[in-house]
């Protein structure tokens, strides 16, 4: 659960700006800012280079095909949910768990 | 007429007991044909829950069972990879006074067959496994008993007969057994096998076998349903069932977690079965409430198979009462994953040395006789609906 | 067939054959449910931002912005026609009868009939490191761009083998990002033997010529023919690098990657509905098998779109609009004979298009060749190459099922989606065996991962 001292740069660029409201979530307990409209994976992406955990090595994924077919994006949520991250919309107040559940 | 094998011992069917059989006389030298009609271990060995277990079974199976379970530690060393087993328990949850007051009656039962269980007050189920949902009164624990993958067991198996001399051939369905006199003709497309002796071990399709030799018998096709989730982190750290068999469920160590819920649908002309989304869906409400921990879970797969099924779910296992030098081992009723290595045993000892130390008294195939065509409602069946698995 | 009785029909699916399958359907005077998991109608390829994230149709759908429209705006001329049902998932089929899972909650629908335009997705061929933070698919890629506005890296580097290359380059370009490499992993010389089987379609044929033209002028270094492809980096992508044709490697430094190499339908909810799936010698992949008016080998179960065959988006408006048709005449409603006539003629043109198209593209093969047995085939469930490889010579495995079964390949969250051609090419090229004769994942349901607390 420690958060990243020196936070990575994210891996997305965002190309077209936003006039929608800021919306502010966590990210292992470090807060990040997304936009209205921003899918969850487009707004941890913007934050960092990753977005999970592999499962069954010492590797992250950040997703795949984001459209909802390769499932690779799922992510857990402080509160036990899980959802996959190219087709959930950021919400305010989300705190996303990348670090924090970590395999067995 | 295309080819034509002289051996010593047929094998109809190609589960994990048929392949064991298939190693265990070839460990005797006897020459051995094994007759598949899809893939070795494809069927009912390969489908199944998992479970490696002893406590629940019939009293009348359990001696097979405890025979059975040392052979597990053995496997991997004897098939040369690694059946994933493991002795992690299994538990059985009592969600009643008379589920407790049943396991106690069982504990006692079992012991005098040598199998140690421990009972578990709610107290001590929940210390254990705080995960558990509040309806748990108590507990019986079988700490030997676990669980493997079934899905590698019965080809393990199978390549083992191979590599020791087997003639295993998958894809080959049986289209008709008879006996000469001097022996067995077995015919499949393309292929003719004699034989002297004879095993049906085909799984849902011995009741055809046995048919052909004057035995028919009460058997149906069985199908589980069966579920796993996304691996999660590791947690269920026994294998779980409960009194009345609605509920089952075990995590493997990579973080899946397979359970149960009722049975698939059957698709007799072709011998398939297919996962029941209703049935499913209410495993996973029953599943859930004895798990509430899964809560977050979702299921990535559903898959079923087909099975015999004996009206008393226990199997057939034994010599024929009509023809010489044939044996049966069939209808394991949903639940003959663990004793799949040790009748392999069974039959070998039952052809070379025409008798077995195991008691099997109980399996004859002519317990129901006269009552083979009544339809299953009507045949004696156990107090529940559900299939432990 | 009875007349009397309108025909209660569910449409899977609302791209560009969903969509006009519907639109039929209500000319015809039914009222169908439209099924789709997005939440906004249009499909992969018109797909359209979320609320917060709108742009010009112009920005996002380039020379086909009045197609877009068009299909945009057909359910709200539908109005209450139609039941339409977005952001729901159809995770089984039994007979007739369709599983559903929306916002949460499972739900069940019965029909008579159904059309499926599920669509398609990328085809993944694994490649040494295309599992790091960072490499995604060109859909991705193209996805990400159009539905949020931003670019999958800041360096991009695109590598395909099909038509979507130049575009996603183009409008990456466009866009303002910098896209530092076009990298086509089939050679470019059957693009120019297949040319007049593209002239069947020239307009696509004028477009694709454009996109590339336009990389060019706009200084996308665009390579053809790579050989011996892999994503270079430890935690994150760092370079590209490959060999080229004649033998020498090159290597360009980039931050992110989309790959893929063409399309492949998705086959899932066809398999669970009982239909016959047959293996496509063209794309060697399997598909459902479908009669030119639509059929499937199961009454009452009509396909359309991408999710049958590959075709792209014009080609599943007039296969939706067909399959539609078809459904409509085999339930006693009046069709019209001069549409459906001119919807086989336009059909027949765009399949010597497709196979041209086909050919020009060939299945890049080479890259499973180059394969270590190190390298990440299945990536949910961790599944080397080498596994594979050795369950086909070591274990008797010579068909896929079997392999699912031994090693877990195609076992994990996608159910073999993303790796299953790829396992099953892989398999054959171990035994020594046509590709088909390995067989297909059969489908399980749930096609996708569903909540077990849906039900409470």
């Amino acid at each position: 659960m420690t958060p990243n001292p020196t936070p990575r740069p994210g891996l997305f660029h965002r190309l077209v700006e936003r006039t929608g409201p800021v919306l502010r979530f966590e990210i292992d307990g470090v807060p990040a800012e997304g936009r209205a409209g921003d899918h969850l994976l487009t707004a941890i992406l913007l934050a960092r280079p990753d977005l999970r955990r592999f499962e069954f090595a010492e590797t992250t994924r950040s997703g795949f095909c984001l459209m909802g077919a390769c499932q690779d994006c799922w992510v857990d949520l402080a509160d036990g949910r899980r959802l996959r991250a190219c087709s959930t919309l950021l919400e305010e107040g989300m705190h996303v768990l990348v670090e924090g559940r970590a395999r067995a | 007429m295309g080819e034509r094998l002289d051996v010593d011992v047929a094998i109809v069917g190609g589960g994990t007991a048929a392949c064991a059989a298939a190693v265990a006389l070839r460990r005797h030298g006897l020459t051995v044909a094994v007759l598949e009609k899809r893939r070795c271990g494809a069927g009912a060995s390969g489908v199944n829950f998992g479970g490696v277990r002893q406590q629940g079974r019939d009293l009348r199976e359990l001696p097979l069972s405890r025979r059975a379970r040392p052979l597990w530690d053995g496997l991997n060393a004897l098939l040369g990879e690694d059946v994933e087993f493991e002795a992690t328990g299994h538990i059985k949850l009592a969600r009643s006074e008379a589920d407790l007051e049943f396991l106690e009656r069982y504990r006692i039962d079992a012991a005098a067959c040598g199998l140690e269980l421990t009972m578990m007050g709610a107290d001590a189920v929940h210390a254990e496994l705080p995960w558990l949902g509040e309806k748990v009164l108590g507990a019986s624990l079988s700490p030997t008993d676990g669980q493997a993958n079934p899905r590698v067991v019965g080809p393990a198996f199978a390549r083992l007969a191979r590599r020791m001399g087997a003639e295993v051939r998958e894809h080959t369905p049986v289209e008709a057994v008879a006996h000469t006199g001097s022996g067995f003709v077995v015919t499949a497309p393309g292929l003719e096998v004699r034989a002297r002796r004879l095993v049906n071990a085909a799984g849902a399709g011995s009741g055809l076998v046995a048919a052909s030799f004057g035995e028919a018998v009460p058997l149906t096709p069985l199908s589980p349903n069966m579920l796993v989730t996304e691996p999660m982190p590791y947690f269920v750290s026994r294998s779980i069932g409960v009194c009345g068999g609605d509920v089952y469920v075990r995590q493997v160590r990579r973080g899946n977690v397979v359970f149960g819920g009722g049975g698939g649908w059957q698709d007799h002309e072709r011998g398939l079965a297919r996962p029941n989304d209703a049935e499913s869906l209410g495993g996973m409400k029953r599943t859930l409430q004895v798990v509430p921990g899964l809560a977050h879970a979702r299921v990535i797969r559903t898959w079923s198979g087909v099975d015999g099924q004996m009206p008393d779910a226990i199997p057939v296992i034994g010599p024929s009462r009509t023809t010489p030098d044939l044996v049966h081992a069939f209808g394991f009723s949903g639940h003959g994953f663990q004793l799949g290595p040790v009748i392999g045993e069974i039959i070998c000892e039952l052809l070379v040395d025409g008798a077995t130390p195991s008691p099997i008294e109980p399996f004859a195939i002519d317990r129901f006789d006269g009552l083979a065509s009544a339809a299953p409602a009507d045949a004696p069946v156990g107090g529940s609906t559900h299939t432990e698995h | 067939m009875s007349v009397a009785k309108l025909p209660h029909v569910a449409v899977v699916g609302a791209g560009p054959a969903g969509l006009r399958a519907v639109e039929v359907l209500v000319a015809g005077g039914l009222n169908p449910v439209l099924i789709d998991e997005a939440p906004r109608s249009g499909g992969q390829i018109y797909r359209r931002p979320p609320p917060g994230a709108e742009r010009p149709a112009a920005d996002l759908y380039g020379f086909e912005a009045a197609k877009a429209t068009a299909l945009h705006g057909l359910l709200d001329r539908l109005g209450d026609r139609v039941r339409y049902r977005p952001n729901t998932l159809v995770w089984s089929i039994e007979g007739k009868r369709l599983r559903l899972l929306a916002d949460e909650r499972f739900d069940a629908l019965e029909v008579d009939a159904m059309i499926l335009a599920t669509g398609a997705m990328d085809r993944v061929l694994p490649f040494p490191g295309w599992t790091l933070p960072g490499v995604f698919t060109l859909g991705a890629a193209q996805i990400a761009l159009k539905a949020q506005g931003v670019a999958i890296g800041r360096r991009v580097a695109l590598i395909g083998a099909g038509p979507l290359l130049p575009l996603v380059a183009h409008q990456y370009r466009k866009a303002g990002a910098e896209v530092v490499l076009a990298l086509d992993v089939t050679a470019f010389l059957p693009k120019v033997i297949h040319g007049f089987g593209l002239l069947n379609a020239p307009a696509t044929l004028a477009k694709g010529l454009w996109y590339m033209a336009r990389n060019v002028l706009g200084g996308v270094p665009m390579r053809f023919g790579a050989r011996r492809l892999r994503v270079e980096g430890t935690d994150r992508v760092e370079a590209v690098v490959w060999t080229d044709a004649r033998g020498r490697e090159h290597r360009v430094a980039c931050d992110a990657v989309g790959a893929s190499f063409g399309l492949r339908s998705e086959i899932q909810l066809a398999d669970l509905a009982g239909c016959r799936i047959v293996f496509d010698d063209l794309t060697r992949q399997w598909q459902p098998e479908r009669s030119p008016e639509g059929r499937s080998s199961v009454v009452d179960v009509y396909l359309a779109g991408d999710g049958a065959a590959i075709g792209g988006a014009d080609v599943a408006e007039l296969t939706g609009a067909r399959a539609a048709l078809t459904l409509l005449a085999d339930h006693g409603r009046p069709a019209d004979a001069a549409r459906i006539d001119r919807l086989d003629r336009e059909l027949a043109r765009h399949r010597r298009f497709r196979r041209a198209l086909e050919a020009a593209y060939p299945f890049p093969g080479h890259l499973l060749d180059d394969l270590a047995d190190t390298e990440t085939l299945c990536r949910c469930e961790g599944i080397t190459v080498g596994a594979v490889r050795a369950a086909a010579r070591e274990r008797d495995v010579d068909e896929i099922n079997r392999l699912k079964a031994l090693t877990r390949t195609g076992m994990g969250r996608c159910q073999g989606r993303v790796c299953g051609q790829a396992a099953a090419e892989i398999l054959a090229r171990s035994r020594g065996v046509p590709v088909e004769t390995v067989g297909r994942l059969r489908g399980n349901p749930p096609v996708k991962p569903i909540p077990i607390e849906g039900g409470l």
